[in-house]
């Protein structure tokens, strides 16, 4: 169990979260369809600059040995079945759990009568099936906790400084294509 | 002042914004952003009100347990944050029916709720199959260059938008 101080910080930096994504246009269905459909590329400027960002400045805590970071393990089968799965849900909701809360917030109806529903229940049905599937499909191709890093054996920085020269040039080209 | 009042952002402003909230999550709460495991710990406090303690001995809720967390508090002050944002930038509503779904499918209810309750079941059971969502895996794994994350964050957009087109298309 976590103390109530930390929950208490897990409330305000949820309240950050929440302002910053509906600030950025992210709880809106319309915003998430357009950007499955290719047209409106505002969700995936959000998520690029904040990986950057994020990138950058977890890696720098890292390097001075002020936060250990908790890449998470998978698998084939677990990250790409599990990711289609849920891409369809993306879709088909036009909302992700996260933008979900902001939508609720919002006042979006449909995300709080019709999609909190379906997630919890979702979530539920996959606790009922994990015993059967935990042994099985869910191990088929396992890779662990591995980072690209780890993968291509170099340090870290040799790959985040052209992974975020990558990532800018994708904003440039994108802006440049006015999209 | 009048950031707090404009809408929207720029989106790199709301994203440079969510990378710098990562850092002050992971230093001061040891915590990466995330998001979906707090739905599944939900369903099982649901699933407790029914069943009773017992469900805490199901393998998922062992590994998982139907309490409240960190990152539980986050999704909630998530609500708070979205709803101050929204009342701040007058675009506060009560809507049931996004408007491009009215534009392609019309405006009964019904049936905008049954697909929401659809999408939402396999976007619990997937995010839990991929052991993350768009936060967990798409923005926090990827920052942190877990292999697991960049192959779960392809797939929630190649099946988004494959489902998207098949579904406007």
């Amino acid at each position: 169990m976590e103390g109530k101080s930390q929950l208490a910080r897990g409330l305000l930096f949820g309240i950050a979260f929440g302002f910053l994504l509906q600030k950025g246009g992210a709880t809106r269905y319309d915003v998430i369809i357009g950007q499955l459909l290719l047209q409106d590329f505002t969700v995936v400027k959000i998520m690029l600059s904040a990986v950057l960002t994020g990138m950058i400045g977890v890696h720098a805590m890292k390097s001075l040995g002020w936060v250990h970071l908790n890449p998470k393990p998978g698998s084939w089968s677990q990250n790409v079945i599990g990711g289609l799965i849920f891409g369809a849900g993306f879709a088909l909701l036009g909302y992700c759990p996260g933008t979900i809360a902001g939508a609720i917030g919002n006042g979006f109806l449909d995300a709080l009568a019709g999609g909190l529903t379906g997630i919890l229940i979702g979530s539920g049905l996959f606790a009922a099936l994990y015993p059967r599937l935990r042994d099985g499909i869910l191990r088929a191709g396992y890779y662990g906790d591995v980072t690209l890093p780890g993968l291509l054996t170099v340090g870290d920085w040799t790959v985040i400084v052209p992974l975020g020269a990558l990532l800018v040039l994708t904003l440039f080209l994108l802006e440049r294509a006015g999209l | 002042m009048e950031w707090l009042t404009a809408w929207p952002w720029s989106p790199y402003a709301a994203g440079a914004g969510i990378g710098v909230l990562s850092w002050l999550t992971l230093l001061f709460s040891g915590h990466p952003l995330g998001c979906s495991t707090s739905f599944a710990r939900t369903a099982g406090m649901i699933e407790k009100l029914f069943r009773g303690r017992e469900v805490e001995m199901k393998p998922f809720y062992r590994e998982i347990p139907p309490v409240v967390d960190w990152q539980w508090m986050l999704v909630v002050g998530m609500v708070v944050g979205a709803f101050l944002s929204a009342l701040l930038s007058g675009d506060f509503r009560w809507q049931w029916i996004p408007p491009r779904w009215e534009a392609a499918f019309g405006d009964d209810r019904a049936v905008r709720i049954a697909a929401a309750v659809a999408g939402g079941i396999l976007l619990g059971f997937g995010s839990r199959w991929a052991g993350g969502c768009t936060s967990g895996h798409g923005i926090s794994g990827t920052m942190q260059l877990a292999l697991s994350s960049w192959v779960s964050a392809c797939c929630f957009f190649v099946g988004g938008i494959a489902t998207a087109v098949l579904i406007f298309g």
